[in-house]
């Protein structure tokens, strides 16, 4: 296991629906990004990156296969780069016929790009201004996976707002979660905290991180879409909280934008030996686990 | 040990007080995404003299450029000089670029052949033939025409029916009109023309309170707590009066039709908009 990470995270703006043609920014992107001294470990991208998120029955045209998702994304990558990276970045992926909204974790630079997970989005809000369950289906687990520095999970935007997954992640051995994101702003009213600006959906978006990451020491890593789709503004915004549930670095709103970070994985064992709330519910699971079981059997 | 008396606590609907600055950021930001998407520079914006079309034209000026954003006066032989002139203020104030088109050539032709027309007749064929104009002059000008209609009015169905609601974009449509206010104070937009009372000034001495029967302070209250979630009773029993509750549920609900396109029979299962569904953008 690696001791520190260099993790860059990427606001992304697609022009909607134009696979190919954002495909081909990221090959300049790419070649920015990783063609430095410091060259990052992992570039995490937002939650339907390449496509942009509110394309209704149009995620019949766009999905793929994570395989050919990953090639792309590997094709860009090769263009002007050599060596490895790790990626994440979400897409609307097509797998045993059916749709989904996933984020994958894939290893790019080698002859054949090698995928260290996909995660199917669990939680899709339908309601308001969403309508994600009439086009695409659940995914149905969590499970943190290996990489070359240590180990990860995914969520993917509303996934995050349910402590639980956050805690599965975490119990799994997360070091860092990494949550693409698609969260349209919403309230443009006065905010009392001076220290961030942006709307209250933004607030509520760091607020959850920072508690997320404090509650089980881990990293917690919000990347966000950004532009205009259809009067809905993604304002960025992205975020990465610390095991403290401290904010190691904050993206601006509006602007497509790239943060590079280097997190130091001991900062987790620190967090965890100060406040060992994840080993105490380790402990207490078998507990906590019959009394979810019994309450989620009450009708 | 202290006890300490009882509290009760209740929730409210999200503040209408606007931080202005933000507002205004993602407005802005609004605009360039659209008129980037659409492939426009410059915009039209039918300058009425009132607060909606001014802080429209200080957005677009913010967003475009003032030398992109053509402001168009299309006053009616009855329309108030007072409008005019504010227009007038809003288009030197920003250095935008100024037409002014007389719709009453256009809409008295019409009315020689319907000599019986009434006030609501007239004031409809007003607010077509200036989209007419504007739509004709954004083609003239390859310019995209900028709505300026805000959520109240939209609530209240208090516009004519594929005319003021007609431009494809609209950054005012979700902001009530005391936000407007409240935003037009930030941008700088003359006092004059925000202490004024609202008129759509169809017919001399009208204004928008008077026809609506409430002012637009309690109207944005109620509609705030209405659009949340709560039923009229429970707006009553936090003050509000049953009168002012009333008016305010009775405009929302009666129309709803014209906040929509118009319905369309359903006999496939491919429907336009009910089963083919692709977003404005995509």
């Amino acid at each position: 296991m690696a001791d520190s990470v260099n993790l860059t995270i990427v606001q992304f703006q697609p022009r909607k629906g134009d696979y190919s043609g954002n495909l081909k920014r990221f090959e300049r992107l790419f070649d920015r990004l990783v063609n430095i001294e410091q060259r990052p470990d992992v570039i995490a991208f937002s939650e339907t990156v390449l496509t942009g998120y509110f394309v209704e029955g149009g995620v019949r045209d766009v999905a793929l296969p994570a395989e050919v998702f990953a090639r792309d994304l590997n094709g860009a990558f090769r263009a002007h780069c050599t060596g490895q990276v790790d990626v994440v970045a979400g897409f609307y992926e097509l797998h045993e016929n059916t749709y989904f909204n996933s984020a994958i974790y894939v290893t790019l630079g080698g002859e054949a790009p090698y995928i260290a997970h996909v995660h199917r989005k669990l939680f899709l809000p339908t309601y308001g201004l969403f309508d994600e369950e009439r086009f695409v289906e659940h995914g149905l687990g969590i499970r943190a996976f290996d990489t070359r520095w240590g180990r990860a999970a995914i969520l993917i935007c509303e996934d995050a707002w349910h402590a639980v997954t956050a805690t599965a992640a975490a119990l799994d051995g997360a070091q860092i979660i990494f949550v693409p994101s698609a969260s349209p702003a919403r309230g443009a009213w006065p905010q009392p905290d001076e220290e961030m600006r942006g709307p209250a959906s933004m607030h509520r978006w760091e607020r959850l991180a920072r508690d997320r990451a404090e509650e089980h020491g881990v990293f917690f890593t919000v990347i966000q879409l950004t532009g205009n789709e259809g009067g809905k503004a993604f304002p960025g915004g992205s975020v990465i909280a610390g095991p403290d549930g401290d904010v190691r670095a904050r993206a601006p709103l509006w602007d497509e934008a790239s943060i590079a970070v280097t997190l130091d994985l001991q900062d987790i064992t620190r967090a965890r030996a100060s406040s060992p709330l994840l080993a105490d519910l380790r402990t207490m699971l078998p507990h906590m686990l019959r009394s979810l079981q019994r309450a989620g059997e009450r009708e | 040990m202290k006890v300490v008396a009882p509290i009760v606590t209740t929730t409210t609907p999200p503040p209408l007080a606007l931080d202005c600055a933000l507002a205004t950021e993602w407005l802005v930001a609004f605009l360039r995404a659209e008129f980037k998407r659409r492939g426009f520079e410059k915009a039209v914006v039918g300058m009425s003299g009132g607060v909606d079309s001014a802080v429209t034209g200080f957005l677009c000026a913010r967003a475009l450029g003032a030398e992109n954003t053509i402001a168009i006066r299309m006053p009616y032989r009855t329309s108030s000089p007072q409008s005019l002139e504010h227009a007038k203020l809003i288009i030197d104030s920003l250095g935008l670029t100024e037409r002014t088109v007389d719709i009453s050539a256009a809409v008295d032709g019409y009315f020689a052949t319907e000599p019986d027309v009434d006030g609501s007749r007239r004031g409809n064929v007003m607010a077509r033939m200036r989209m007419i104009a504007l739509f004709d002059l954004s083609a003239k000008y390859r310019a995209l025409p900028v709505g300026t209609g805000n959520k109240t009015e939209r609530l209240f169905g208090y516009f004519t029916w594929h005319a003021d609601d007609s431009p494809p974009i609209n950054p005012l449509g979700d902001l009530f009109k005391t936000q407007v206010w409240e935003l037009a104070r930030y941008l700088g937009v003359p006092d004059v023309i925000i202490n004024k009372p609202a008129s759509a000034d169809l017919i001399q001495g009208q204004t928008d309170e008077g026809d609506f029967g409430i002012s637009y302070a309690k109207a944005d209250e109620i509609l705030n707590w209405l659009l949340t979630g709560y039923k009229p009773e429970e707006i009553v029993a936090h003050g509000f009066a049953e009168s002012d509750v009333n008016i305010v549920r009775k405009r929302l609900d009666s129309t709803h039709w014209k906040r929509k396109l118009p319905t369309v029979a359903m006999l496939s299962p491919t429907a336009i908009g009910e089963s083919y569904l692709r977003p404005v953008d995509y």
